[in-house]
């Protein structure tokens, strides 16, 4: 699982294409340490080294967000606490733990 | 006390407004998404971000300059009551319903001025619901705001201003664009050309920008397909304009067809809509000055999606409105008024040039997915209205499309379309998804009164 990860972490979605010279941060993707940058949203901070976001609730297709503008709603994430994060609208932060599937406890 | 305004929305037509008030004595409450203000046309980076508003915005650097400063210092002498990161998510007996980071609360007035603006006009391609397809607008989001490209190689497909601009914008900082696919044809584009006249600086900015583009850029495109793999895109099939089929490898696709006012809150509120055969969609009943009912307004592309000059106008008039409503001197809005009149002539004409693709949609296979957030395909809406009837409200309640996450701002154009064709009527006649509170998406428990 976790190799499978590391060869996908560097075929992200994201090309990043300029303002690379902010801090990096810390966070963990379904376990996982990853690093991101200071000031990237959670969407930015996943893509940077996936290809998508979660798998999908109505079909087979994965989902990486849509619309980026806080208007579609197919961009959210599960966290192992807490409420579920709307992702293009929430900055990444230091020791975000995150999930790309549903946790054990999720109904 | 003086009247209680508030103002949802900070980007131009927001903003101009918030001005407008304040320079009357009064301090208006701004609730917008944004954590600082610009609107999605002149959104801001976050801290930390370098780039200058020159890279940003080009040849409009000038105007957004202008607007963040002369909110930010509203903002910094205490004459607004500014809540950023804040979404109203509904409103009901002079409250609005406002979802914040700190959480939730209801602030009440006693007028409003919505400038809600616009959001990405869809059509649904087969295969659309993949990993990697975005709206143009998120395209722009992704590069202005984070500074990347959401794909190694885009293609970019629908119609309108923001086709070319975004496929330009992307190349110029770096992104790799395969194709630019443009669903309307020369002689479309032709069509609305005098409307064009009456801005020709932004005509001719257009012309330039779409001249860069080269072969990359195709009119009178006929998007047939996104194919996919398990990781998401992998390619778009699509007829060229003499009908033959081509196929550009990708691993992202931007889609949109021009604009769609956010009109949600102002339906909560109470507006009367009309349907507007040139930019083929419902948009609110208002004045001139953007009076739209008992002590609201509208301004901005919320209303009629004229772009951010004709926004800032539009914001001002409306504030102007408001005051006189009050009893309250108001500033002389004729110029402002002037320009929102070329602004909807320029704007018709380019409605014209790039059309929404009604017949693409009127056919689209059964299997293609319609609503992206629930699953629902254009078979299922069909079989719908077979047993439904051709009413829009009645085929959501039914068959459940537009009931998702995006409330139906992304497929409800396009299943009104779909069930008019079946059903053989106009699109105006099957009406339009009404809108529901929340407008958002609300936390379960966020509004029970705790204790
Ligand atoms: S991508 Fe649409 S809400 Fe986040």
């Amino acid at each position: 699982m976790n190799s499978t990860r590391q060869e996908e972490g560097a075929r992200g979605r994201v090309v990043r294409l300029t303002e690379q010279a902010r801090a990096p941060v810390r966070f963990f993707l379904d376990g996982r340490a990853c690093t991101a940058l200071a000031g990237d949203t959670v969407l930015t901070a996943i893509l940077a080294s996936m290809g998508a976001l979660r798998g999908s609730d109505c079909g087979p297709e994965k989902r990486a967000g849509f619309c980026l503008m806080g208007a579609c709603q197919d961009c959210w994430v599960w966290q192992e606490e807490g409420p579920r994060l709307r992702t293009c609208s929430t900055p990444i932060a230091e020791g975000m733990r995150l999930l790309s599937e549903a946790p054990g406890d999720w109904p | 006390m003086s009247a209680r305004v508030a103002i949802v929305g900070a980007g131009p037509a927001g903003a101009r407004a918030a001005e407008t008030l304040v320079a009357a004595r009064l301090a208006p409450i701004v609730i917008d998404e944004g954590a600082a203000a610009g609107g999605q046309i002149y959104r801001r980076p976050p801290a930390g971000f370098a780039r200058t508003p020159e890279v940003l915005y080009g040849s409009e650097a000038a105007k957004a300059r202008a607007l963040h400063a002369a909110f930010d210092r509203m903002v910094a002498e205490g004459r607004v009551a500014h809540h950023p990161r804040s979404s109203v998510v509904a409103l009901a007996g002079g409250e609005l319903y406002v979802l914040g980071e700190a959480g939730q609360a209801r602030i009440g007035y006693d007028r409003l001025i919505l400038a809600t603006g616009a959001t990405d006009r869809l059509a649904p391609v087969p295969g659309w619901q993949n990993a990697g397809v975005y709206s143009l607008g998120a395209m722009q989001i992704a590069l202005k705001a984070q500074g990347v490209a959401l794909g190694r190689r885009i293609v970019i497909a629908g119609t309108g201003p923001l086709l070319t601009l975004v496929a330009a914008q992307l190349r110029a900082a770096g992104a790799s664009v395969a194709a630019v696919l443009d669903t309307a044809s020369m002689r479309e584009q032709l069509s609305g050309f005098s409307g064009l006249a009456a801005r020709p600086l932004v005509a001719a900015r257009g012309l330039a920008m779409r001249a860069g583009l080269g072969r990359l850029y195709h009119a009178g495109v006929r998007v047939e397909e996104i194919e996919a793999g398990a990781d998401g895109v992998a390619a778009v099939r699509w007829r060229d304009g003499r009908g033959h089929e081509r196929r550009t490898p990708c691993d992202a696709v931007g889609l949109g067809w021009h604009l769609q006012a956010e009109t949600h809150l102002a339906d909560l509120a109470g507006c009367r809509f009309d349907y507007d055969e040139t930019w083929a969609q419902w948009l609110p009943r208002a004045d001139r000055r953007g009076r739209a009912g008992e002590g609201l307004y509208l301004a901005g592309d919320g209303l009629r999606i004229l772009g951010a000059d004709a926004a800032e106008a539009a914001g001002r008039v409306a504030a102007a409105a408001c005051l006189a409503d009050l009893g309250l001197p108001a500033p002389d809005t004729a110029a402002d008024l002037r320009l929102l009149a070329r602004s909807e002539r320029f704007a018709r004409g380019i409605a014209a040039a790039f059309p929404w693709p009604a017949e693409m949609v009127r056919t689209l296979p059964d299997a293609t997915v319609v609503c992206r957030c629930e699953g629902i395909t254009a078979g299922v809406l069909r079989a719908t209205t077979d047993y439904g009837g051709p009413d829009a409200n009645r085929v959501k309640a039914l068959g459940r499309p537009g009931m998702g996450g995006c409330q139906g701002r992304y497929c409800r154009l396009a299943s009104a379309e779909m069930i008019a064709a079946h059903a053989g009527c106009a699109p105006q006649s099957v009406g339009r998804f009404r809108a529901q509170p929340p407008v958002r998406p609300v936390p379960v428990g966020a509004w029970v009164e705790k204790g």
